[in-house]
């Protein structure tokens, strides 16, 4: 088992015939992931490196059957992207885009909150994988392991640092979620802890987060009313300045709040056990399992 | 990206927000006619004149001065213009003041606050007011949380008058027309902020003056980064006297930097590692000079460029490249770090340590190109040789 993807993923591409998306695309399908079908608005019709291409979603919907999509548009489009993946009832929508304008995911966000039917992950994220099953996204596949560890991070190579670690220790995967690093998006701690928790095959989660806003003290809420599983987390940027952009839109202590100090006292107050270093988010994590 | 005081004036008055008149004034020999031309337009005697750098707190740091008259203003130009102005906000380094505003004084009733910002939580833009007018928002956040009012935007519908009602009662402005130019003066302020893509703006103060007008007495505006691409209008409104020299640099080749007060200069690739690799330096000793983010697909370029930056610094006493190759291969990595040495020169010690993609093509460039860098196994490895090094 896993969350979110597995080997029934029927993976569309929005983007697929862009230099990036095409790239990934061959990445994906590399790592055995079922890519049905692409969109690019005006070459409907046509093939792209053996799969069909669309010029709507909802049109590859019908004619595939596809049942998750990842978005690799430019910043200026993503917002609508992501728009036509939701009006076509995707269950599953995965925007790699960086430098989407906020104001356009404040709509996105209005719109997903008013429906029920898909589910978004990102944007400004390394995707989603499931080892051995399903991979979506920009993350390098060789690194994962399958096995039972759920991992959520607000960051990309941060990530591969943990699964990499993780994989060094024995420690499989069942599913690692990028939740991207802007300040407004799908998919938020919580919703993964709640998926992970609720998956038979997850046995332990390794949270990474960052400065910024306030997702690692709702985590924390989260963990301590819901969780029965152990919990293992690192949040970078404990070094980092007040009021600067540290990369990510979304990683930024604003008026004093937001603070490394602030969600590593939220989470230890939540009985989660936080690691000191990068360098020991893997061995963390080991230390919690029972 | 942040602009003046007076540049967010002029953006806000044209979206009809009551401002003062005012001038800016870029060099000395502007004041005289600024002053007069303020005096004569808003038929007043007294001008403030106020400092313009990127940075709160100006009033208490002596940036903001009341001039009685033509020759007083004149004098206080002259006292604050070039000044080395240091506020909470600047460090101690300060910064110096290069442009001024000279503007109409105003006889004032009331001094309130009233911001805008993205709530990350609820993912809306949310107007906040307070009646502690001239106090920071945090400030009033931590001691007295229950005098800030907020309304939340439903982006479907906007800003709807009722809310801009209901905070002018909130924040006190009860009579009837003094609150329906406070709901005028809001609803602007709200178009403003989401026409120009703006991340932050805050009126702090927003003035009731004796004769009932609600005017913006300061005005502070960032813009989404993000969402500059469509409003080409505004690059003109950069400042890079306020930029610091590296940062700017970076951004020309596309590479997040931000400078640090430490000695240990780092390259990386992904923000979040870029933190947590300034974090295990700290935890080990020592302190880093910057983050950097040579994001997920560096060139030779792209990682030569970044390396000058580092080097450039010198306070720089070791550098510490952390790659965790992903599309980004080890291979290229090491290729641009040989590259850029044999470009730019050694002076302090490197470490580096490549994993990921590639990795072991990657070490056996840097272990062949005869360099003098130290390889490091693993990121704690890695770091607690660049601290020993930097020593």
């Amino acid at each position: 088992m896993s969350v979110l993807v597995n080997e029934n993923t029927k993976l569309l591409v929005q983007g697929i015939s862009g230099k990036t998306g095409a790239f990934h695309t061959a990445g994906a399908k590399e790592y055995g992931t079922k890519v049905v079908a692409g969109v690019t608005p005006g070459k409907g019709g046509t093939m792209f490196e053996g799969t069909p291409v669309f010029d709507t979603v909802a049109e590859a919907v019908a004619k595939t059957g596809a049942n998750a999509s990842v978005i690799y548009v430019p910043p200026p489009f993503a917002a609508d992207a992501i728009l036509e993946a939701i009006a076509a009832e995707l269950p599953l929508v995965v925007c790699i885009t960086e430098g989407i304008p906020t104001l356009d995911m404040i709509a996105v966000k209005r719109v997903l909150e008013s429906q029920s039917k898909t589910r978004l992950i990102g944007p400004n994220c390394p995707g989603v994988i499931s080892p051995g099953k399903c991979k979506i996204g920009i993350m390098p596949g060789y690194i994962h392991k399958e096995g039972h560890i759920g991992l959520v991070s607000r960051s990309g190579t941060l990530t591969y640092e943990g699964v990499h670690q993780l994989t060094s220790l024995g420690l499989g995967q069942s599913t690692a979620i990028g939740i991207g690093g802007d300040p407004v998006k799908g998919m938020d701690f919580v919703d993964a802890l709640a998926l992970f928790e609720a998956d038979p095959d997850t046995h332990a989660v390794l949270m990474m987060g960052e400065i910024g806003g306030n997702s690692e003290e709702d985590a924390a809420a989260f963990v301590k009313a819901n969780m029965k599983k152990p919990v293992a987390a690192f949040i970078a940027g404990q070094t980092a300045p007040p009021g600067k952009r540290m990369g990510h839109a979304g990683a930024i202590i604003s008026g004093g709040k937001g603070t490394a100090a602030e969600k590593i006292a939220a989470l230890e107050a939540a009985g989660i056990k936080v690691a000191r270093t990068p360098a020991e988010m893997g061995s963390t994590l080991k230390s919690v399992l029972r | 990206m942040k602009i003046h005081e007076y540049q967010g004036k002029e953006l806000l008055k044209r979206y009809g927000v009551a401002v003062p008149v005012g001038r800016a004034v870029l060099d000395l020999g502007e004041v005289d006619d600024a002053v007069k031309w303020v005096q004569k337009e808003a038929g007043v005697q007294v001008v403030v004149v106020k400092a313009q750098i990127h940075a709160g707190g100006r009033g208490k740091g002596g940036g903001v001065k009341v001039a009685k008259d033509f020759v007083d203003a004149q004098n206080k130009a002259r006292a604050i213009f070039g000044m080395n102005l240091v506020t909470h906000q600047t460090g101690p380094e300060g910064k110096k003041v290069q442009r001024l505003l000279i503007e109409q004084g105003i006889d004032i009733a009331r001094e309130l606050y009233v911001g805008m910002v993205v709530d990350r939580q609820s993912g809306r833009v949310t107007l906040m007011g307070s009646t502690e007018g001239g106090m920071e928002i945090e400030e009033v956040a931590a001691t007295h949380p229950e005098k800030i009012l907020k309304e939340a935007v439903d982006p479907a519908v906007g800003f709807r008058p009722w809310q801009a009602r209901a905070l002018a009662y909130g924040l006190g402005l009860k009579n009837k027309e003094e609150n329906a130019s406070a709901a005028a003066f809001l609803v602007s302020l709200y178009k403003a902020f989401v026409d120009l893509d703006c991340s932050l703006l805050e009126v702090n103060p927003l003035v009731v003056t004796k004769q009932g007008k609600v005017l913006a007495l300061d005005a502070k505006i960032t813009f989404d980064d993000n969402a500059l691409y469509r409003h080409p209008e505004l690059n003109s409104l950069r400042d890079v006297a306020e930029e610091d020299p590296s940062e700017q640099a970076a951004k020309e080749y596309d590479l997040s930097f931000i400078t640090l007060e430490g000695n240990i200069g780092c390259m990386v690739n992904g923000a979040g590692l870029a933190m947590a690799t300034m974090d295990i330096i700290k935890f080990y000793g020592g302190q880093p000079a910057n983050f950097l983010d040579v994001g997920g697909g560096a060139t030779a370029e792209k990682v030569t460029a970044a390396f000058k930056i580092i080097t450039r610094d010198p306070s720089v006493k070791g550098i510490f490249i952390n790659i965790f190759g992903g599309i980004m291969k080890c291979d290229t990595i090491a290729n641009g770090v040989v590259t850029a040495v044999k470009e730019v020169g050694l002076k302090v010690p490197l470490v580096v340590r490549l994993e990921g993609t590639n990795v072991d093509l990657g070490k056996k460039i840097l272990r062949d190109s005869g360099l003098n860098l130290v390889a490091a196994n693993d990121m704690a490895d890695g770091a607690k040789k660049i601290v020993e090094l930097a020593k």
